[in-house]
């Protein structure tokens, strides 16, 4: 009985942090989407540059700080030069935009497979996050994995300091609910939205390093990135950082249950809980109508 | 542009060489180009069907094609005899279609209420989500492995796994569904269903009921996906989580829009082009880099001819004013937003 409790509250664990790691990509997808009506699909091939790019980062120096910095940027950079070269082309048209992320997706996940190769890689854990922790009730469990929930709990905060206390933030709020009257203000939109596809890369960028510390890097990670952020955005509703976290809860915590009590059918789980908000809340739990 | 080039006249003279082409052709452009271009043709025409006519983008076209191919294969033979459930002949090909279907109906269910984007996202994460279920359950879709040892039947002494015959049955199923598709799009069903594409709220006022006109177009395209599945587990011979990946998806929607969703021909013109790349490629580039060179081919018609291959046709006929019908101007991607974000500048 106690050890079925005790791996109940592992489980829980593992779903929360994978949650955590699902908020620090989606929330960029999400803010993107709010703000700009671009469906980003080369969203996860920014995390997959970002964990590869960290990786390099990590065998050369061996810092973990600066591989997740440089992680970041260098998911920033592509996220930013994405929407400068193809996107801005043709604002308003959605659809188009997200056929050309699609391309730029396909295109770039083969360039990095010609790069990396096919192998699975790990990003080495900073010492001072290796090992375990022994909590009440759970027992030891990795020290790096507490760490990311608090970081994405961090990143939360920040996010939500930004939004609600900046100048930026104000804007993009603004223009999540009204972007022509944003411009019709005098607030140069495109450079809001520059601003925000870069934002959201960076955290693309810095989940792929955390994501490539704490699972893997490999081909193929990107799809699986992108499938959590879709799911995770259209359950807590397109646009809202809030309906990301509550969203990456849900579909984090159903994953890791999933697995560990029926272990073939994880993925269905993820699946009601999509269908069944789309067919209670179409604009997701914490989601404007459109 | 000549004066001869009028529609039926290409069209016929199209048919024409698609019947006389074994004739002429070796074996690997009988089954490789000339049968696989049917297959994905047929597959890619499902989302023309709902592109075109019905403004819906639906990235599970491919994986509604996957689960015939499954069902299949599950029910008919194979090389594993532990595996499955084996029933008489012909069963497991008309229970493929009527899956197909349903799952298309299933689709649409979950999609219909919602609109352009927000669809394509919802219709992704099913296609996604069925490649992961594929690849981790065991009872119906043998997990990694999938199915083996798969033929086509032979069918009054004919064996349809032969190059000819078998590319004739792709070219009959190709064609039959092409004419099913545009005879569709003339019923009051169809006429209906580009009424919602164009403008779903005034359809709505005026009676008609949008969400079951919708779903009925997904189940529609689900069986014409389904044929398209049960031919394709025939020319691979096999299924598996790789067949109904992400990339293959991908590869379905980069046909419509090589081919170009403004009218069904298009699906086909893009299978034989992305057909062509794909096995033609490797002469020009490295194999390993087909996707680099596929992608920047799709970006590139993205950018520059947002109406594919058929719309740049459609363009060329128009400018020579000969154009015995009223241009095409709808393009799926000008219908579904709102007035307010249309500030199109593209070059």
């Amino acid at each position: 009985m106690e050890a079925d409790i005790r791996f109940f509250l592992t489980v829980t664990l593992n779903g929360l942090t994978l949650a955590a790691l699902y908020f620090l990509v989606a929330s960029g997808f999400t803010l993107v989407f709010g703000l700009m009506r671009v469906l980003n699909l080369a969203h996860g091939v920014v995390y997959l540059f970002g964990a590869y790019v960290g990786f390099d980062v990590m065998e050369a120096t061996g810092s973990w700080t600066l591989a997740i910095i440089v992680g970041g940027i260098a998911g920033a950079v592509f996220g930013l030069l994405v929407h400068v070269a193809i996107l801005s082309w043709m604002p308003g048209q959605e659809l188009r935009q997200t056929l050309a992320t699609i391309a730029v997706s396909v295109i770039a996940a083969d360039l990095m497979i010609a790069k990396w190769g096919g192998l699975s890689y790990q990003i080495e854990i900073p010492d001072i996050l290796f090992g375990s922790q022994t909590l009440p009730l759970v027992g030891r469990y990795p020290i790096f994995r507490l760490a990311l929930l608090g970081f994405a709990v961090g990143v939360g905060f920040l996010l939500w300091l930004m939004l609600n206390r900046t100048r930026l933030g104000m804007m993009i709020r603004a223009g999540v609910d009204d972007r022509d009257m944003l411009a019709a203000m005098g607030t140069n939109v495109p450079a809001v939205f520059i601003a925000v596809a870069t934002l959201g890369a960076f955290l693309a960028g810095v989940a792929g390093v955390i994501g490539g510390s704490a699972l893997a890097i490999s081909p193929g990670e990107d799809t699986r990135v992108l499938l959590s952020s879709l799911v995770v955005v259209i359950v807590g509703g397109l646009g809202s950082v809030g309906g990301a976290a509550l969203g990456a809860i849900l579909v984090g915590l159903a994953e890791q249950y999933g697995l560990a009590y029926t272990p073939t059918y994880g993925v269905v789980y993820t699946f009601a809980i999509m269908v069944a908000v789309l067919a209670m809340r179409p604009q997701g739990l914490f989601g404007a109508r459109a | 542009m000549t004066g001869s080039l009028s529609p039926k006249w290409t069209g016929l003279a199209c048919l024409v060489a698609l019947v006389f082409f074994p004739w002429f052709a070796t074996p690997f452009w009988i089954v490789q180009i000339g049968a696989q271009t049917m297959i994905l043709g047929i597959i890619a025409l499902s989302l023309v069907w709902l592109a075109g006519y019905g403004g819906m983008v639906s990235m599970a076209q491919l994986v509604t094609a996957g689960l015939a191919s499954y069902v299949v294969a599950y029910f008919g033979v194979q090389s594993d005899p532990a595996l499955g459930f084996r029933l008489p002949w012909g069963l497991n090909i008309v229970l493929a279609i009527a899956a197909g279907t349903a799952f298309g109906i299933a689709v649409g269910l979950i999609a219909v209420r919602c609109f352009g984007i927000y669809m394509i996202m919802i219709t992704l994460a099913i296609a996604v989500g069925f490649f992961y279920l594929a690849r981790q359950n065991m009872g119906f879709f043998n997990a990694y492995n999938g199915f083996h040892g798969i033929r086509a039947p032979t069918l009054l002494g004919l064996s349809l796994r032969d190059p000819i015959p078998f590319y004739y049955l792709c070219l009959l199923c190709g064609i039959s569904l092409f004419g099913f598709v545009v005879a569709a799009a003339r019923t009051p069903l169809g006429l209906a269903l580009q009424g919602i594409r164009d403008n779903p709220r005034r359809m709505q006022s005026l009676g008609y009921n949008v969400a079951v006109h919708r779903v009925v177009a997904f189940g529609i395209a689900g069986f014409i996906a389904a044929i398209g599945g049960v031919l394709r587990v025939w020319y691979a011979g096999s299924v598996s989580p790789g067949s109904v990946g992400v990339g293959s998806s991908i590869s379905i929607l980069m046909i419509a829009i090589l081919g170009g969703m403004t009218h069904p021909i298009g699906a086909f013109v893009g299978a034989l082009l992305f057909n062509l790349i794909q096995n033609f490629a490797i002469d020009f580039i490295d194999r390993e880099r087909f996707n680099t060179m596929i992608g920047i081919i799709l970006l590139a018609i993205i950018l520059f001819m947002p109406s594919g291959l058929v719309g740049l046709v459609d363009r060329l006929r128009q400018d020579d004013r000969r154009g015995d019908r009223p241009p095409r101007q709808t393009a799926p991607n000008a219908s579904q937003q709102s007035p307010k974000i249309k500030e199109g500048n593209h070059p």
